[in-house]
């Protein structure tokens, strides 16, 4: 800028301007002042704290997240070592028939000779495949109508949560046993199963999802990639799907346990999982008449069954508080 | 004089509310030649982020945009969104006001800056990241290398406002937008930003847009300086003209009404009294005139077109000003119109 300024201002002086800016500067903080480069004077180490990082540590130290994960991840284990390596398949008929638990058979056999340890571990792996797959269906479809709902607003959203309330109203036990009883059957397939289910339980994580893209949609980073010149697909996938992972995962959990209850449900009334594959539901329905008299059958399903669902529960509740924003110190 | 770089004519913006029309920029003309830094200055509400916001094509549904905004020649206004796109980065790139919420918290700020370079440019990850360490240690983030896996949470306001800088420079963008870029920070981290902004400029050779209520930004980076009051120009001029002979009221009351600190200390800090007008509806007359110690009848009752006034640097007639009596102000003929919200000197 020009230097020559005339003496008879009216007004205050941009010069006086400049020199009130720069004299409050060295003023207010001598020493600091216009430190550009050098070393770090925010006296912050380099060292990077992701959310993630964070997430994952505070999920760790809560005991009964803890005591969930291990369950789980033994059940899961055990499932499919049992199922591999133990010396009875699970469609293995031995000679024994309605034996109490013994050393060879520790969950006993049934009447028709199957050793209930080989057969309580391949409902376990059934229910974990079949809660997993459906988990996986509910969150693509639930997160991707959801994420387009909130993103988009207007009359997309409206027709996707008319869409969303269609589905909801949908009487599920309903809709379960008619569909499972067209297509489950026919295939003896648990994957149709878990399809059907799966179609059945997006519309919880797409509220949610939507819920949340309605509120970071106005967040200003979003309006700033787009003023980089980010495309509305890379806004939402790279941009705002990462700041809504918190509530996605909690409810991919649930929606893994619920799944189970909702499987079991099913096989319980016979519509679910088909002889000869097993699931702990089926499992308890074809031991419950014999409750009193073969415990073993009975008792073992349900014990497993419980088991494992809770251990989802826990490591649900474990995740929501370490995802919990109110937990956090970390300003967002 | 070079061909310019953006050129905007007539343009308005007019907002569809439930209480009827917003009349938010109502008719604004200006060039940024290659390099230039043009500064829009006003008070809350006087159409400056909008203006930008509409050369950026980041309105609101709701509003509707006539007029001309060209970059390079190209009609924006007529752009597909698409093509938008690939204007938004590479040709204007944007620097929003408050880094605390422009940057996503989930990201480390090397991410976001190579997010930034890979959405227009075929880049390897790792040529991406060099580049990124290489515009960090520009706007002046000590330790780049190391600083680069930090998150913004990581980061103190001004270094954030740097950051988000160097993400602008990314693509080495011919025109930006900094909106507000200093007024959320610390008095004591704005010089570094200005100075982080000034880096950009000169290492990219673009053209600033620099929006702001802070006359003292203005003068330390601005060429030319456009008033806006109400949605209109009220002055245009360079930066010279503007602060040393500025040629109506509104400028002269926005001048005033900056603190001092070479004063007795006793002195009330001097304001415009009265507020800007609502952009709802259409009026007659000039709209400062209610605010005006000046105003007579003739401002009242119709609005003054901008008129070539006196200039301090050059003859070419590019100081305008928009008041009927633009060439008295501009000699000083009323003095220090705002003081203490009363009238002195005035000679009438």
């Amino acid at each position: 800028m020009a230097e020559p300024f005339e003496e008879n201002f009216f007004v205050q002086t941009p010069e006086k301007v400049a020199e009130t800016e720069s004299g409050m500067h060295t003023l207010a903080v001598p020493g600091v002042g216009v430190g550009l480069g050098g070393p770090d004077a925010y006296g912050l180490s380099g060292e990077a704290r992701g959310q993630f990082r964070i997430v994952i540590g505070r999920f760790f130290h809560q005991r009964l997240a803890m005591i969930g994960l291990a369950t789980f991840a033994l059940l899961g284990i055990a499932s499919i070592v049992v199922g591999h390596f133990w010396q009875y398949n699970y469609t293995t008929i031995t000679n024994n028939l309605n034996d109490p638990p013994s050393w060879t058979n520790p969950f006993g056999t049934n009447s028709i000779g199957n050793d209930m340890f080989a057969q309580v571990m391949a409902g376990v792996e059934k229910d974990i495949e079949i809660a997993l797959t459906v988990a996986a269906i509910a969150m693509l479809i639930g997160v991707t109508i959801g994420a387009i709902a909130g993103f988009y607003r207007g009359w997309i959203d409206s027709l996707l949560m008319r869409f969303v309330d269609l589905v909801l109203v949908l009487p599920v036990l309903a809709v379960l046993i008619l569909l499972s009883n067209k297509l489950a059957k026919q295939s003896s397939n648990w994957l149709g199963l878990a399809l059907i289910i799966g179609l059945l339980s997006w519309t919880y994580v797409a509220r949610l999802v939507r819920a949340d893209f309605l509120s970071l949609r106005e967040r200003d980073f979003v309006e700033a990639s787009r003023a980089l010149g980010a495309t509305n697909r890379r806004i939402i996938v790279k941009h705002m799907l990462p700041n809504a992972i918190g509530p996605i995962i909690v409810n991919a959990t649930l929606t893994v346990a619920l799944s189970i209850i909702l499987e079991s449900t099913l096989s319980y009334l016979g519509l679910g999982v088909q002889p000869p594959n097993v699931s702990l539901g089926l499992l308890v329905d074809q031991g419950q008449d014999s409750a009193t008299t073969e415990w073993w059958l009975f008792v073992f399903p349900v014990v497993f069954l419980i088991i494992l669902i809770l251990s989802i529960f826990l490591i649900g509740d474990g995740l929501r508080e370490a995802f919990d924003p109110k937990k956090s110190r970390v300003r967002a | 004089m070079p061909d310019p770089i953006l050129q905007i004519e007539h343009l308005e913006v007019d907002f569809r509310t439930k209480d009827g029309v917003v009349h938010a920029v109502r008719g604004i003309d200006f060039t940024l030649a290659p390099g230039e830094v043009l500064g829009i200055v006003g008070e809350s509400g006087s159409g400056k982020s909008v203006t930008a916001l509409a050369t950026m094509g980041l309105l609101p549904r709701n509003a509707e945009v006539h007029g001309s905004i060209r970059f390079q020649g190209r009609e924006l206004l007529d752009l597909k969104e698409k093509q938008l796109t690939e204007v938004r980065g590479t040709g204007i790139a944007m620097i929003f006001q408050d880094p605390m919420t422009s940057l996503n918290p989930v990201y480390t700020i090397g991410w976001q800056i190579v997010e930034a370079i890979r959405a227009h440019q075929d880049l390897s990850k790792e040529a991406a990241q060099a580049r990124a360490v290489e515009l960090l240690a520009k706007v002046g983030i000590p330790n780049p290398g190391e600083r680069i896996n930090s998150y913004p949470h990581e980061f103190s306001g001004g270094m954030r406002q740097r950051a988000v800088i160097a993400i602008a420079m990314a693509n080495d963008p011919e025109v930006i937008l900094a909106d507000e870029p200093t007024t959320a920070l610390d008095v004591t981290v704005q010089a570094q930003v200005l100075e982080s902004l000034r880096t950009a400029l000169s290492e990219t050779g673009a053209a600033l847009l620099l929006i702001t209520h802070d006359l003292g930004v203005i003068a330390g980076l601005a060429d030319r300086v456009l008033v806006m009051y109400a949605g209109r120009p009220v002055e245009v001029g360079t930066a010279e003209d503007v602060f040393y002979r500025p040629s109506m009221p509104y400028t002269l009351g926005l001048l005033g009404s900056l603190p001092r600190l070479d004063s007795e200390g006793t002195e009330r800090l001097r304001q415009i009294p009265g507020a800007p007008p609502s952009m709802l509806g259409n009026r007659t007359g000039c709209p400062f005139s209610p605010r005006c110690p000046l105003a007579t009848d003739v401002c009242r009752e119709t609005e003054p077109d901008l008129v070539v006034v006196p200039s301090v640097t050059s003859d070419e007639g590019d100081h305008r000003a928009a008041c009927h009596y633009a060439e008295a102000v501009g000699r000083g003929d009323y003095g220090r119109v705002f003081s203490d919200g009363v009238v002195d000197n005035v000679i009438r």
